[in-house]
């Protein structure tokens, strides 16, 4: 398991958003003439979001790692990259609404009759961050991702009980939409971009792409010897590494 | 198989919808001599590429951004639970999954293959006799379906041999085996491959309900526990329990599909013709409306409008869409809830589902993610003949099983938390874990009613892409249903405790509880142009043959007068054998009415 981040260090997420108070100790840091180590691009610190303006990441990467957040058990979901998950799913024809059946009228019902909005996952995200931001203005004086963590857990509990409204945004659609696709980060292959190392496997003891249990139909209640492994990436057949056979 | 550009001009047969139904139909009837053309309106599905591994076995691909399952952005329904609401669009899926594509959803579904029992065949028969006319409540349109499960024998045996179905049978023409389910009818043969082993968690429900005195039972399962080659010389691999199944192409031909056991088959016939992203509109008639002559279609490719014409038009693309191909079509009449008159829509049901979980010592792993679609242990001694009905007042039953089919961490996140507890933040998350880690599921798998003012009709409001008016589902739980879901609930308590759980959570169906859309509970979904011996209560006779339109033949569990306690598939692809059977022996040599209304 990696060592616990101290709540700065998880915060990382931020680093870049340098108009957005509560930065990351290095991010705030001037340079120096130490010699750099050269940034890992798999970290999910280093992401530069496409879809999500600063302040909207920054929401994001605040309210996921509320609802999945990094304890005991092993990283939260901003180190697990999870808020890069969601950034690039907004690019995605999932993103779009393509998936889902969009054809107007659009009329509320009784909740047991399903999402009746006319948004798409990307107009959804861009419709409620906004305003909760504008809530948590009003009423305790700072954007969201600057609240302590007890003020942002009761803003999220009034959305997911729907005491919360973002204009025509339920407050409940909205938590849905985040707590889904919080999940979905935490415990997808990481070429999405979560699941960053594996760790959202790691920690539900998930042996990802194994997909081979021949063996292991029944072993009386033993644990899984075996830790995970992700989707192969593909491999180009004109590397070296490939010609030369190499690949492990 | 001819493609597109070099089909006949006027094939014999044309066959709508590409799944399980379809695969039989056509089969059977290029082997009668006939060229048959199959209209699909999705893409061709192979195992060679939707099922290569790993891409296969992607969760987010495949069951959360919905892969393989209808796209909803061309055509969806509208659900609501009560004839006085106004009934809204399914715009995301999630109750049910219906397929799209070459295979349909018999690319996606688990494997689970079950024959019907002697009495849901003619449960409104058995019911009766055993209770009285009057045990019957005055809204619940309870039928028979018009076939024995004698006549159907040979053709659960043929498409058990089809499938590779594993499992073990009880009685064998009249020999008792000493295992199996000994409340299973009698079967001419045994299954073609032994059953699926036991996962950690099946074993442990198989030792506890012997205990308690019940009758455990490997379930039926179309997962190969070895290889095999079926009639048609299509090859399946042994299972290795990888945990994709429901959801998902098998990328080791071990779980039967349309795709795997059929069409390699299918594909080298030269009477064969395959049309895919071939959308059908409407089924053509002529001017008696007694005859059926063709389809209308769209070419999805060429976005165009095309005709085909043929003597003979078999129905079978999913429930939900021979419903609505017969509501468009204007073929028979609409069932009207208020008069109780008409036949389409009617008899519209689904499947009682609901999931309970025990928790084992912290010291025993359950390994949720090992698993295979059908395997498992169950019991049927809430769903047997003799289980009194009378005594605890409700009609129907429900197997009580362990079905660990390989539960992957999306789903797991998901689904965990709720009723009292958190559903995010830490709490939840070491309970997620935790449950993951060391815990399994047991559902009551049951029976679904029919009743007056459950049915499918046209929406008035919403379209498809193609400007057609939508389905519209009426459908909500029945105090009959709720009964008898708890009364089978009720008793997993004690399972639970004959197997050692530290926790056990169970879940019933609540009184006035409605059906909702937004939570996954299966795809089996049945009636609507349902099967029966009288016109005036059903849409097809014994034989699948339309009542009103002859040359009409509608194949799937759309044809179900209620739901049963099993899994549809085994029952629609033996209807199918049947159906085609009797097309083939008396239809083809004279067509017309094969049952005189």
């Amino acid at each position: 398991m990696s060592a616990p981040l101290s709540r700065r260090g998880f915060m990382g997420g931020a680093a870049s958003l340098s108009s957005i108070p509560l930065l990351s100790h290095a991010a705030q840091a001037e340079p120096d003439s130490r010699p750099q180590k050269t940034p890992d691009a798999s970290d999910p610190a280093q992401y530069r979001p496409t879809f999500f303006n600063q302040e909207e990441y920054l929401f994001l990467c605040h309210a996921c790692e509320r609802i999945f957040p990094q304890d005991e058990n092993g990283p939260g979901a901003q180190a697990l990259g999870v808020p890069r998950f969601i950034d690039r799913q907004m690019n995605t024809p999932y993103g779009f609404g393509d998936l889902w059946y969009m054809k107007p009228p659009f009329q509320e019902g009784p909740p047991e009759l399903g999402y009746q909005l006319p948004y798409s996952p990307r107009d959804l995200y861009r419709g409620a961050i906004t305003p909760i931001n504008t809530h948590c203005l009003m009423v305790h004086d700072a954007l969201f991702a600057v609240l302590p963590p007890e003020q942002q857990d009761a803003v999220l509990r009034d959305m997911e009980s729907n005491r919360l409204r973002f204009n025509d945004i339920p407050g409940a659609t909205f938590f849905e939409q985040l707590r889904t696709n919080t999940l979905e980060g935490a415990f997808s292959d990481p070429a999405y971009g979560g699941n960053h190392g594996m760790e959202g496997w790691k920690m539900m003891g998930f042996p990802g792409a194994r997909a081979d249990f021949m063996d292991w139909i029944n072993q009386d209640g033993a644990p899984y010897p075996f830790g995970p492994i992700g989707m192969p990436p593909r491999p180009d057949p004109y590397s070296p590494a490939f010609q030369n056979d190499e690949e492990s | 198989m001819t493609d597109d550009t070099s089909r006949p001009a006027r094939p014999d047969v044309l066959i709508i919808g590409g799944g399980w139904a379809g695969s039989i139909m056509a089969k059977e009837l290029t082997e009668a001599g006939l060229n048959v053309t199959m209209l699909e309106r999705g893409h061709d599905h192979s195992t060679a590429v939707e099922g290569t591994y790993p891409a296969s076995i992607d969760e987010l691909r495949g069951v959360a951004r919905k892969r393989l399952f209808q796209k909803l952005s061309r055509t969806s329904l509208t659900i609501r639970n009560r004839p006085d609401q106004t009934a809204l669009p399914y715009r995301q899926l999630a109750a049910f999954l219906p397929g799209e594509g070459v295979g349909g959803a018999g690319l996606h579904w688990s494997g689970c293959h079950f024959r019907a029992t002697e009495d849901d065949l003619r449960l409104r028969s058995v019911t009766a006799e055993r209770y009285g006319e009057n045990f019957i409540p005055e809204d619940m349109h309870l039928q028979d379906y018009g076939v024995s499960y004698e006549e159907l024998e040979p053709f659960f045996d043929k498409a058990e041999k089809v499938f590779g179905t594993s499992g073990e049978a009880s009685s064998v023409r009249g020999q008792k085996t000493g295992k199996g389910n000994i409340f299973a009818p009698d079967r001419s043969d045994h299954f073609p491959l032994p059953p699926m082993a036991d996962t950690f968690s099946a074993s442990v429900f198989r030792a506890a309900t012997t205990d308690t005195g019940y009758h455990p039972f490997s379930m039926p399962a179309a997962n190969a526990s070895q290889p095999y080659t079926n009639p048609y010389g299509c090859q399946m691999g042994p299972c290795n329990f990888c945990g994709y199944c429901s959801g998902y192409a098998c990328y080791l031909y071990s779980k039967a599909s349309p795709n795997v056991n059929i069409l390699p088959a299918l594909r080298r016939d030269r009477r064969f013709t395959l049309i895919t992203e071939a959308q059908v509109l409407e089924i053509m008639l002529d001017d008696t409306r007694k005859k059926a002559t063709g389809v209308r279609y769209v070419d999805l490719k060429t976005r165009s409008e095309k005709t085909l014409e043929a003597d003979l038009v078999i129905l079978s693309a999913f429930q939900l869409h021979n419903v609505h191909l017969m509501l468009v079509s204007g073929i028979g009449t609409p069932y009207n809830p208020v008069t109780r008159t008409g036949t389409i829509g009617r008899n519209f049901t689904y499947q009682t589902i609901t999931s309970s979980r025990i928790w084992l010592p912290e010291d025993r792993f359950t390994n949720q993610f090992v698993g295979a679609g059908g395997a498992g242990v169950a019991i049927d001694d809430f769903n047997q003949p003799s289980f009194d009905r009378g005594k605890a007042g409700f009609i129907g039953g429900s197997p009580i099983w362990v079905n660990q089919s390989g539960l992957k961490p999306i789903a797991a996140a998901q689904s965990s938390g709720g009723k009292e507890a958190p559903r995010w933040g830490s709490t939840y998350k070491s309970a997620m874990i935790d449950q993951y880690r060391h815990s399994f599921a047991i559902d009551a798998h049951g029976s679904n009613m029919a009743y007056r003012d459950v049915y499918l009709d046209l929406d008035p409001t919403w379209t498809n892409a193609y400007g057609q008016p939508m389905l519209r589902m009426t459908f909500t739980w029945k105090d009959n249903d709720i009964r008898m879901n708890q009364h089978v609930v009720s008793h997993i308590g004690e399972i639970a405790q004959a197997m050692g759980a530290t926790r056990t959570s169970l879940n019933s169906l609540q009184p006035g509880q409605s059906f909702d859309s937004r939570v996954y509970q299966t795809t089996h979904l049945n009636g609507g142009v349902i099967m029966g011996e009288n016109p005036k209560t059903s849409a097809l006779n014994r034989y699948l043959q339309s009542w009103d339109v002859p040359n009409l033949f509608v194949i799937g569990s759309s044809a179900f007068p209620q739901g049963m306690g099993y899994n549809p598939t085994g029952l629609v692809a033996a209807l199918a054998y049947w159906s085609a059977h009797h097309i083939r022996r008396t239809y083809l040599r004279n067509p017309g009415p094969m049952v005189s209304a």
